[in-house]
């Protein structure tokens, strides 16, 4: 597999009533496995709905992404939702852990979602790599937000995902405690070979990765290396 | 200082986006309070009928009636009473009508005099009532005439006697009851019945003497006075002030059981306010947050919902009483058949009051249960979700809440029962059937989380799981639900029992067909005729009347002017039909003494069997004397025992039953039962008896019981459409409660979605749970059932109880499946649209 993600002339249109409102045009690019890449543009230039685009969480007005060998245009939304179980991992900016399950539950969900036998003891696995073993049992609401955080991180990696994407995910959170979520992010990302994709606003987390995509407008403004790939 | 205007102010602008959800509120109002007003406008319309219809229901000022002509001295008494008079007597009788070479059982009335001296014998032509005065005229019944192609002109013969129809009864004086759907009614005058050789010893005549008082006249002083000495003589007196009374005694059980479904349909209604308020209330924790974070009073912003709730559950309840009082409309059409007067459909101004007062009371009271919590969200809330209570502590206008909700139900109940106890029995049994439902609900919880199956599969155990995680709605639904099945079920159950009854009546080999009136010569051609059809003689009974006249050495006389006496009025004072055998017969058991044997001799002593009823309410024991007189012979005997007789078999059954070789030689009437195959050879069968026999009249059982099952049938019918209103709250209920736990569920769902669960999976998810939770609310509600339907049952209708498993199986599976299809249907949301748009509009 030479691209884990390709992106060709990808456009998204709202409609509000009468009028239309076109957030993403022909916005092309494609990643190639392991790699990692920052989205990055002010407030309303797309960012987030080509995050949804990419991971399959919504569908392109036109324009094709492929994701691990997928079609995500052609599939339905069951077919997307295997593609995303099987191969993709999530981190949102607000967390988005399932309030009323443990954290353990949290993490164990899309192990279990696939139907392995080891979901706990790779989801325990995963709590005790984010440091968090001990807090297994507690729901999110009495966790704080950078453990909240955690436990999405381990809920992203508990399927080995191929892909990893992240919306803003030290967004929420303090300096010291982004910065223990950034780099937790980058070890696991590396120690799994994980390609990640990561929405920001934060110049100084995307010059953590190996490239960069600028969108203003919702056009690709500018796609640039910052290190040379491994 | 509460500043009202921003609060009105406020609450209408935050309403605005919102009122769609207050609609599931609205509506569980609407039916709660139609329910009440239809049924209350129905009562008071009904109540007021019968003040203004007694007198024309009743005919006349006073009536006096019985099974035997007043006696010489009580005939002074009322030939002394001022005004005009007539009289009527009533048998049921065999009718022959040639022109069909049909016979029919008929309620044969003979009037003479002016009778009804208020309303009037409706007829067709309008004239015919005054053809009663021709010996050979008859007035048949209407509904009858039309059903059988019977013609004005045609004869129709009684007894020994032609008479011709002279016109078609509209309406009869006998009052409706289950007689007229077997034994419809006809018209001879008075001179001409006695005629007919119906009229004999042994007959089971009704004579009535009717009575127009002047307006001067008092007759309640008359019949105070005189009401132990017609009672002595098993004569009975009615007054239009006592047919009022009566009429709304007769009106009672209609009234309770009307009252009890706006009771339960105003109980789902308030289940209903009390969830779908908590559902908006939820739906506003974001908004209230952010009031409070800038700077509203935990009180302001409380009141600023309640505003909103008021009035829009004022609207509702003004909704409710117009839908009620339209509702209303359609009652004394369902009522029709059963009620012996016309009920008008008039606005009833107080019904309406009342659905106002009390819709705008328990809206309030069922809707501060979530709003109160509204004052103590915290403004933190704007930065995390909790689901913990926001803060710890007691609130104690939570539970004054509560506790007006107890106090205003007993209230509201001892209104509508007329009796504190009862209201208390029955805010005692809705709270036991609260308590249990919660219990279970708890218990599952536990029991759930206790014992979870950490093997099963991924979507089961999540459906499982969510019983018991926090926000869990096992509680509200199962309460809801189960107490809505409890309710609906109950009622099935009774109908379905009610009918049971009925229908065992009629089963199998039971005998179908009672000849009575047999003179004792005719017994041998009867008894021909009857193998002639190849019908079983299945029994032949011999009757003698005969009265009481004193026990245990005492007279009668002296035991009625003895207060202490124990022995009940109706037992002695009545015309006793009693039998002689020598044996008992199958359905009978001895339970003290010896069944009589046959006399030996004349001159010993007569030892006769009491049935044990009827030996105690007279408060006599084996060996006691008992005195009677047989048309004019004076009889000592004595008790030799006592019986237990089985009342729900169709065969004669006698209280008294004397041995062979005493009453053999006293005037008597035979009774004659067989079983007929078929409603032909029945048929047959009867129109022989009829034309070789005039005097002897065959019933049938079986369109007796036909007639009765009509009529459950058309009872049926009413609790089935008055339970439409609890249905339909209920309904709502399920829906508003389902509509909660969506809420709750979304967000779990969409994020499933986002980390690759299929359209299967969540529906699957969603399936488990909502069959869990159906399951478990439908059995508890059906057990609920069961226990309350056996209770009413056994102390209350006195029903035999059978459990009707197919049709509580439907109920269940019913239940079940249209919970478990509301709760998917609550999950399309989230499989139709884009996990990425459900997630930025952060549910």
């Amino acid at each position: 597999m030479s691209t884990i993600l390709a992106v060709n002339q990808l456009t998204k249109t709202y409609q509000s009533g009468d009028r239309s409102l076109t957030v993403l045009a022909d916005v092309s690019f494609a990643i190639q496995p392991g790699e990692s890449l920052a989205i990055v543009g002010p407030s309303g230039s797309g960012k987030t709905t080509l995050l949804g685009l990419c991971a399959g969480l919504d569908r392109a007005g036109s324009g094709e992404v492929i994701l691990c060998d997928a079609l995500l245009n052609e599939l339905s939304e069951d077919a997307r939702a295997a593609v995303r179980n099987r191969n993709v991992g999530f981190i949102f900016q607000n967390f988005q852990l399932i309030p009323t399950l443990t954290a353990l539950e949290n993490v164990m969900i899309p192990a279990e979602l696939n139907g392995r036998k080891d979901a706990r003891v790779a989801a325990l696995a995963l709590l005790e790599k984010v440091g968090l073993a001990d807090r297994s049992h507690h729901y999110p609401s009495q966790l704080s937000g950078g453990e909240q955080q955690r436990v999405a991180l381990a809920r992203a990696f508990c399927n080995n995902p191929q892909i990893l994407f992240a919306d803003e995910p030290t967004g929420n959170l303090d300096e010291s405690t982004g910065q223990m979520v950034e780099d937790l992010l980058f070890s696991l990302n590396q120690e799994m070979g994980t390609t990640l994709v990561i929405v920001t606003h934060d110049l100084e987390l995307a010059g953590k990765t190996q490239r960069i995509i600028q969108l203003k407008g919702g056009q690709v403004f500018s796609d640039t290396r910052t290190q040379t790939p491994a | 200082m509460i500043d009202w205007s921003f609060i009105r102010q406020l609450a209408w602008r935050d309403s605005r986006k919102n009122r769609g959800r207050l609609v599931l509120f609205m509506s569980s109002i609407i039916l709660g309070i139609a329910a009440l007003v239809a049924i209350n406008s129905f009562n008071y319309n009904l109540q007021d009928d019968i003040d203004e219809q007694a007198a024309s229901l009743l005919g006349a000022d006073l009536v006096v009636s019985g099974n035997q002509p007043v006696t010489d001295s009580l005939g002074v008494l009322l030939a002394a009473l001022p005004g005009e008079k007539a009289t009527k007597l009533d048998l049921f009788s065999m009718a022959y009508f040639p022109a069909t070479d049909r016979t029919q059982f008929v309620r044969l009335q003979g009037l003479a005099g002016n009778f009804p001296f208020y309303g009037s014998l409706k007829t067709e032509p309008a004239t015919a009532r005054q053809e009663l005065t021709n010996p050979h005229a008859a007035l048949v019944d209407n509904g009858f005439m039309d059903q059988y192609g019977i013609q004005i002109g045609d004869s129709i013969r009684l007894g020994n006697r032609s008479f011709f129809i002279a016109g078609r009864l509209l309406n009869d004086f006998a009052s409706a009851n289950v007689a007229a759907g077997f034994a419809p009614p006809v018209y001879v005058a008075q001179s001409a019945l006695e005629q007919t050789g119906l009229v004999q010893a042994g007959s089971l005549v009704n004579y009535n003497y009717y009575y127009k008082l002047p307006a001067a006249f008092e007759v309640k002083p008359w019949t105070d006075k005189y009401d132990n000495a017609f009672r002595n003589e098993s004569l009975r007196l009615q007054t239009i002030a006592g047919q009022k009374e009566n009429l709304s005694d007769a009106f009672a059980n209609l009234n309770s059981f009307l009252n009890l479904v706006a009771l339960v349909s105003l109980l789902l209604g308030c289940i209903g306010v009390a969830s779908s308020v908590l559902i908006y209330v939820r739906t506003k924790i974001p908004s209230i947050a952010i009031f409070r974070c800038l700077g509203m009073k935990g009180r302001d912003v409380f009141l600023v919902y309640l505003l909103q709730i008021l009035v829009l559950g004022g609207l509702g309840v003004v909704f409710g009483a117009v839908l009620g009082t339209v509702v209303q409309l359609v009652l004394p059409i369902l009522f029709k058949d059963f009620l012996p007067l016309e009920v008008s459909t008039s606005i009833s101004w107080p019904a309406i009051g009342e659905g106002l007062v009390i819709g705008i009371f328990i809206t309030m009271l069922f809707a501060l249960v979530p709003l109160l919590p509204v004052r103590r969200i915290s403004p933190l809330r704007i930065l995390r979700t909790a689901f913990e209570q926001d803060l710890g502590q007691r609130d104690y206008a939570q539970w004054a809440v509560y506790l007006a909700i107890v106090a205003g139900l007993q209230a509201f109940l001892w209104y509508l029962t007329g009796s504190f106890v009862n209201g208390l029995m029955f805010t005692g049994g809705l709270l036991v059937s609260f308590l249990l439902l919660f219990a279970v609900a708890r218990l599952i919880t536990w029991g759930v989380q206790r014992f979870f199956p950490r093997r099963w599969s991924f979507v089961f155990r999540q459906g499982l799981a969510n019983l018991f995680r926090p926000n869990n709605q096992t509680a509200t639904l199962l309460v809801s639900i189960g107490l809505g099945t409890a309710i609906l079920t109950t009622l099935f159950i009774i109908q379905g029992l009610l009918l049971e009854n009925v229908g065992e009546m009629d089963a199998g080999n039971q005998p179908n067909v009672i000849l009575y009136g047999i003179e004792k010569e005719q017994m041998t051609g009867l008894s021909e005729l009857t193998t002639s059809f190849k019908l079983p003689i299945v029994q032949q009974v011999p009757i003698v009347t005969m009265r009481m006249t004193g026990w245990q050495g005492r007279t009668k006389a002296d035991w009625l002017a003895d207060s202490t006496r124990q022995a009940e009025r109706w037992a002695f004072n009545r015309e006793i039909r009693v039998t002689f055998r020598d044996s008992l017969d199958g359905f009978e058991e001895v339970l003290s003494g010896t069944f009589p044997k046959p006399r030996a001799a004349h001159g010993d002593s007569v030892f006769i069997s009491l049935e044990e009823g009827f030996a105690e309410s007279m408060h006599v024991k084996v060996g006691d004397e008992i005195s009677f007189n047989v048309q004019g012979m004076p009889l000592t005997t004595f008790v030799g025992s006592t019986r237990k007789v089985d009342f729900t078999k169709m065969r004669t059954r006698f209280l008294v039953i004397f041995p062979a070789g005493v009453l053999e030689n006293a005037p008597q009437f035979q009774v004659l039962v067989t079983k007929s195959p078929n409603p032909a050879t029945t048929a047959r069968y009867r129109t022989a008896v009829v034309k070789a026999f005039p005097n002897v009249s065959v019933v049938d059982l079986s369109s007796i019981l036909t007639a009765l099952s009509d009529i459950l049938a058309k009872v049926s019918y009413v609790i089935q459409f008055m339970a439409v209103f609890s249905i339909l709250t209920g309904f709502i209920v399920l829906v508003s409660s389902l509509l909660l736990s969506k809420l709750q569920r979304i967000k779990e769902s969409v994020l499933l979605r986002t980390l690759g669960a299929s359209s299967k999976q969540l529906l699957q998810i969603s399936a488990t749970e909502y069959a869990l939770l159906g399951t478990l609310a439908a059995a508890t509600g059906i057990f609920i059932a069961l226990v309350s339907s056996w209770l009413l049952a056994s102390f209350q209708l006195k029903l035999t109880f059978y459990v009707p498993w197919l049709a509580i199986g439907v109920i269940f599976v019913l239940v079940v499946a249209i919970i478990v299809v509301i709760g998917l249907l609550n999950s399309r949301d989230v499989l139709r649209k884009s996990p990425l748009e459900v997630l930025r509009r952060e549910v």
